[in-house]
């Protein structure tokens, strides 16, 4: 068990590393980071001198240690672009990616869930193969097209909802919030949609074809012979045995939608750190690229480590199997 | 070699209109639907100069009076937009055509580079098996808990960055084969190795290695015919992430320019027109993806089943 978990910690920090030597490696040698930072005006002495006082003469393993712990203090140094520090963009950036993430986590999750229990236990019914088929084309439509229908319906057409920003926030010390004002949410609503509905469907396909699989195991057809009601064996007893499965693809899932923010802030110019990155592409804007690049490789190495170790804990079978195996 | 070759591939090819595979086929109406959708799709981006109405790269044949045309309207000179035109007077129907071109293009090669580095990987990593398989496996796990499309972007990105400004258009092209072919190999490694691992100690193959065939022989003689099945399900299925990752790029700026426009970079334009109320410019570009990825994956998983023989 020690064994394994160290094993899985040592792995999470080699793919940092190798992350942090990409995202260094791109900041030293893509075009001088000298000229990036002064003016034209800046004579060769003062280059020198801001030369110097960076530490940019220093051998490239001492450079590399620098910027590794600069990096685990959330420091990126300066953006090229808007000449402020990256960690003040991504703090002011930080919330509002973080909210559209957890409110479409727990639409994908709440509408999800639901949906596939349906889909499961009445499988020929109407409702059921329209869910199914919309599923399908769910799958084959594009997150950007499904954020552009929204808003050409209704943003353009009905006029209903704000299709671009986050409209009024709230600060609360550095953080600031859509959440608690009528404009945010409304503003909230076709972003929150668009980037929950794949989650969404797959999540609904996952827990139908566990809840299709535990209705057929024996301790089901038990309970049902011992005449306890149909509600409690679906959901008491069956549902609850689909969760394991779910809570850890739901889990790994969190990832991939902080990762899908990226395409839908671009679409609904939500001002989080997604449409920062693509920004910052496009404006080869090497230190936020830089810091966008560490950041999202430790929130995926954080998320599967714990997923893991929940496996480790959910599952008694790894355990032996671990133990004896690798 | 050369004269066991000939015979076969003659035997092989009526079995696949006689067989399971082709009774399966004609027995579903919509795998029929999306093949036939598929083939006519493929012509028409193949010979896109002969098949579209007009040419919307001819700068000359572009007349700035016909932009933002509404679907089926008529143009100066009496021709019909059936599709409508966009800002720059293109019909947009043309436009699909040549988008899908560019689109077919940059998914199908980016399937083959994903394809050839999987599979040669995974044929090594089991056959070879070892500390080589362990650190092959390592990576693809790792590479595994990131999405896809997420490594796609990245690579884009970071390689983008490494070139001059001025050589992004030139390039998209490749960088974005690159990226998506990077980011898809691991599928393919996972399946081949698992078959490899299967095949390598089946007595054939240490029959093979006993006569004193090479280990590169044995590979390619004997073991890779053995997982093309499983392969090709999964590059049919692969054409239609790549054909959304390279959309989904293109949309986000960071790939096809809008010179040489593909279906992605076409919706992106399109997308700016949208809440004047001219939709066509971006929706029928859409429609286009959407059919074409659906067909695909339609095909992807009526393949998956039939050549599947557990599900016969």
């Amino acid at each position: 068990m020690i064994g394994f978990i160290a094993a899985r910690l040592l792995q999470s920090i080699i793919v940092m590393l190798a992350v942090a030597l990409i995202a260094f490696a791109l900041f030293r040698f893509v075009g001088d980071p000298i000229n990036n930072m002064v003016g034209q005006d800046t004579t060769l002495e003062e280059r020198a001198e801001l030369r110097e006082r960076l530490g940019l003469d220093d051998p490239f393993p001492v450079q590399f240690a620098r910027f590794a712990i600069n990096a685990a203090q959330g420091e990126f140094g300066f953006s090229y672009q808007h000449r402020r520090p990256v960690s003040a963009l991504i703090t002011e950036r930080f919330p509002a990616t973080m909210e559209l993430a957890l409110v479409s986590a727990i639409l994908a999750v709440a509408v999800g869930i639901p949906m596939g229990v349906y889909t499961a236990l009445k499988r020929y019914g109407l409702l059921s193969r329209s869910f199914m088929t919309l599923s399908l084309i769910g799958i084959s439509l594009p997150t950007f097209l499904i954020g552009i229908l929204l808003i050409l319906f209704f943003g353009v057409i009905l006029r209903w909802l704000p299709t671009f920003g986050r409209g009024d926030v709230i600060a609360i010390g550095w953080w600031t919030s859509g959440l608690l004002t009528a404009d945010g949410l409304r503003s909230l609503i076709m972003p929150a949609i668009t980037l929950a509905l794949f989650q969404m469907t797959l999540i609904m396909r996952l827990v139908r074809a566990e809840m299709l699989e535990v209705l057929r195991t024996d301790f089901v057809k038990f309970g049902r012979a011992r005449g306890l009601p149909d509600s409690h064996v679906h959901f008491s007893i069956a549902l609850k045995n689909t969760l394991v499965p779910v809570i850890t693809i739901t889990g790994l899932q969190l990832g991939s939608i902080i990762a899908f923010a990226i395409i839908t802030e671009s679409v609904f110019q939500w001002p989080g750190m997604g449409l920062m990155f693509i920004q910052a592409v496009a404006e080869v804007d090497i230190p936020v690229m830089a810091a966008y690049l560490v950041l999202i490789a430790f929130f995926f190495v954080v998320i599967n480590l714990i997923v893991d170790l929940l496996y480790f804990a959910v599952d008694p079978r790894l355990r032996v199997d671990r133990a004896g195996g690798h | 070699m050369a004269e066991d070759a000939g015979p076969r591939l003659g035997r092989r090819l009526p079995d696949v209109f006689q067989g399971d595979i082709w009774h399966s086929f004609t027995r579903a109406p919509i795998v029929v639907l999306s093949a036939a959708f598929l083939v006519v799709a493929f012509l028409a981006a193949a010979f896109a100069p002969w098949v579209a109405p007009y040419d919307p790269f001819d700068l000359a044949s572009l007349d700035i009076m016909n932009s933002v045309m509404a679907p089926g309207e008529k143009g100066l000179a009496g021709e019909t937009f059936w599709l409508g035109t966009d800002d720059q007077g293109r019909d947009v129907l043309s436009t699909i055509i040549y988008g899908a071109r560019i689109s077919l293009v940059v998914g199908i090669a980016s399937v083959l580079f994903s394809l050839v580095m999987g599979v040669g990987l995974g044929l090594v990593s089991g056959y070879v098996g070892g500390r080589l398989d362990a650190f092959i496996m390592r990576v693809a796990d790792i590479q595994l808990s990131f999405p896809a499309i997420l490594i796609a972007l990245l690579i884009d990105g970071v390689a983008r960055s490494l070139m001059p400004r001025d050589m992004h258009d030139e390039l998209a092209f490749y960088v974005l084969i690159f990226a998506i072919g990077i980011s898809g190999w691991v599928q393919y490694a996972r399946t081949v190795r698992g078959s490899t691992m299967v095949e390598r100690d089946k007595e054939y193959v240490q029959a093979a290695r006993v006569i004193g065939m090479g280990s590169g022989r044995i590979i390619w003689r004997h073991v890779l015919p053995n997982v093309t099945g499983p392969v090709l399900v999964i590059a049919t299925i692969h054409l239609a992430i790549a054909v959304i990752t390279e959309a989904t790029l293109s949309f986000l700026g960071v790939g096809i320019p809008p010179t040489t426009p593909s279906l992605g970079t076409l919706i992106r334009i399109g997308n700016d027109y949208l809440f004047s109320g001219e939709w066509w410019i971006t929706m029928f570009p859409g429609v286009a993806l959407v059919l074409l990825v659906l067909a695909i994956n339609l095909l992807g998983d009526w393949l998956r089943d039939a050549l599947n023989p557990k599900l016969r």
